[in-house]
């Protein structure tokens, strides 16, 4: 059976009746929607004219918030991530421990109730000042949450590929560095993880990707991402079809770019007489 | 200059050494032989303590290896080692394996590293593969750059653990060649290896191995003429025979 359906691309270029919902501007400031009403003279009463902003524009500002938080929280992942993982192949078992517990913490519960434990719980297990600092001082505090909560999140998952990255390289190269006088750590920063995030690109490219699509999950605290911005025209315009499709169109997009970086990269840093995806 | 003396070591439950000693004086040339899982290359990684040891004691050039107040990467930094499977990190080219520790570790400026490099690249014939990946090189010629990586940090002895077993048959001689050159330069060196051509050249002594044992530990003519030991005449008709 057959749906039928008029498609109609034209909603995204209309102008919502409403303010601009994302939450960057404030209300009441000159310029955003209502307040306008009746104050320009030059207008008409043509579809929705009261409002500044077609919903493309709310598209847009989702698709950015949604590359902002994912960015922001993929620094916070790469780097404790590392950090994590190379923890987890070192000799001090009390380092390896608290390693370990982190990624089976972080990887084993949902990521939507960790996003709703840091944003409605650790405010309140904080020091008074610091929580409320959090809760009412600290701009954007949603946002931030995401990218924390998303960050550390993931960082686990890196972690892993970190450490497996690690264990790959046999035991003699790690001897060959001893043998010559280098310190654990010049091993490790000359050696083996030069050697380790080369062979972890793939996994760490799906990662990346992972936390584009993650993100969306940030919408159940409030960030306007663009999952969230694809929700709320589809609310106001009940043509749910189109919204969607531009937003699956559109983090198919966002995934793609991220692949053809990583391949670059992963061409860029191959080691010569050895064969990588994306080389020569 | 290395002393060896009645080192026992364990994993777990399994013994892996069973008290052994030896010697090697400067400039003497030691191989050690005997069957697979033997103990040779545990015993050559306690050396530069590469493999902890729980009993015994073994000292280079006067400092104690298993004393937890000796600078390790010091002491490594002076004894140089080969690799079965050579080792050479393969993310760096020729020279930059052979110049990593002479600037992370003896400090030398990258210009002086370099001149150094290549001047043992010069020495075992690799010149023009200077610039070279490991992958892009055969096993004789990685064995040659770790041989040359070893150099570059002025060893006072230098450790081979089976160093041609991974190699193709025609290229087993392009690395003895060079360790035969070493040995005749008065290099201190101790080679595990089943090489019993090379042990006859250049050994001063041959120490066979069995089951974490030193069975034997002789002077080449006196080992390759009568072994004591019946194991180590059977190990020796086993791989003389061909």
């Amino acid at each position: 059976m057959a749906m039928k359906y008029n498609w109609d691309w034209s909603i995204l270029l209309c102008r919502s009746p409403e303010a601009d919902p994302t939450g960057a501007v404030e209300p009441g400031t000159p310029g955003s929607g209502a307040t306008e009403f009746g104050g320009g003279m030059g207008q008409t009463f043509d579809t929705g004219a009261e409002c500044a902003q077609p919903y493309f524009d709310w598209i847009v500002s989702g698709l950015s918030w949604t590359v902002i938080v994912a960015c922001a929280a993929w620094v916070i992942t790469f780097s404790l991530g590392s950090v994590i993982g190379v923890s987890r192949t070192v000799e001090n078992k009390t380092v390896r421990a608290i390693a370990t517990a982190y990624v089976e913490m972080f990887r084993n519960v949902p990521l939507l109730l960790q996003m709703f434990i840091w944003f409605f719980v650790v405010p309140e297990l904080l020091p008074e000042d610091a929580g409320r600092w959090l809760k009412r001082e600290l701009p954007l505090p949603e946002y931030w949450t995401a990218i924390v909560c998303l960050g550390m999140y993931h960082a686990s998952r890196t972690a892993e590929q970190v450490r497996a990255g690690i264990e790959s390289i046999p035991r003699g190269q790690t001897h060959a560095g001893l043998a010559m006088g280098l310190t654990r750590t010049q091993v490790y920063r000359h050696v083996l993880l030069p050697v380790s995030y080369r062979i972890i690109i793939p996994p760490l490219t799906s990662d990346f990707m992972g936390i584009f699509k993650n993100s969306s999950v940030a919408l159940t605290i409030g960030v306007m991402e663009l999952t969230a911005q694809s929700r709320q025209i589809a609310e106001y315009t009940f043509n749910i079809f189109e919204v969607f499709t531009a937003a699956t169109v559109l983090y198919m997009m966002v995934t793609l770019i991220v692949v053809t970086i990583m391949r670059f990269v992963e061409a860029k840093v191959r080691i010569p007489g050895t064969i990588a995806l994306g080389g020569d | 200059m290395i002393e060896i003396d009645n080192v026992s070591k364990w994993y777990g439950d399994f013994q892996v050494l069973n008290d052994c000693s030896t010697g090697v004086g400067k400039g003497e040339v030691v191989v050690v032989c005997g069957p697979s899982g033997s103990g040779k290359s545990t015993l050559i990684k306690c050396v530069n303590g590469l493999e902890p040891f729980q009993e015994g004691k073994i000292t280079v050039d006067g400092v104690s290896v298993g004393d937890k107040s000796t600078n390790l990467p010091r002491l490594r930094s002076q004894i140089g080692m080969l690799f079965q499977n050579f080792e050479l990190f393969p993310h760096m080219t020729a020279l930059e394996n052979i110049c990593l520790a002479q600037t992370k570790v003896l400090d030398r400026s990258p210009d002086e590293a370099e001149e150094r490099g290549m001047k043992l690249l010069e020495r075992v014939d690799l010149v023009e593969h200077a610039h070279k990946h490991p992958a892009q090189l055969s096993g004789g010629q990685q064995q040659r750059v770790a041989i040359a990586r070893a150099l570059a940090m002025d060893p006072i002895a230098m450790l081979f653990d089976e160093p041609t077993s991974a190699l193709d048959p025609e290229m087993i001689n392009e690395v003895l060649d060079v360790m035969v050159e070493l040995a005749h330069e008065g290099m201190t060196m101790i080679v595990v290896t089943h090489e019993m051509g090379f042990a006859r050249k250049v050994a001063n002594r041959v120490v066979f191995m069995d089951e974490g044992s030193i069975i034997e530990d002789a002077d080449k003519e006196e080992f390759f003429g009568t072994p004591r030991s019946d194991r180590a005449q059977l190990f020796l008709s086993k791989i003389l025979e061909h």
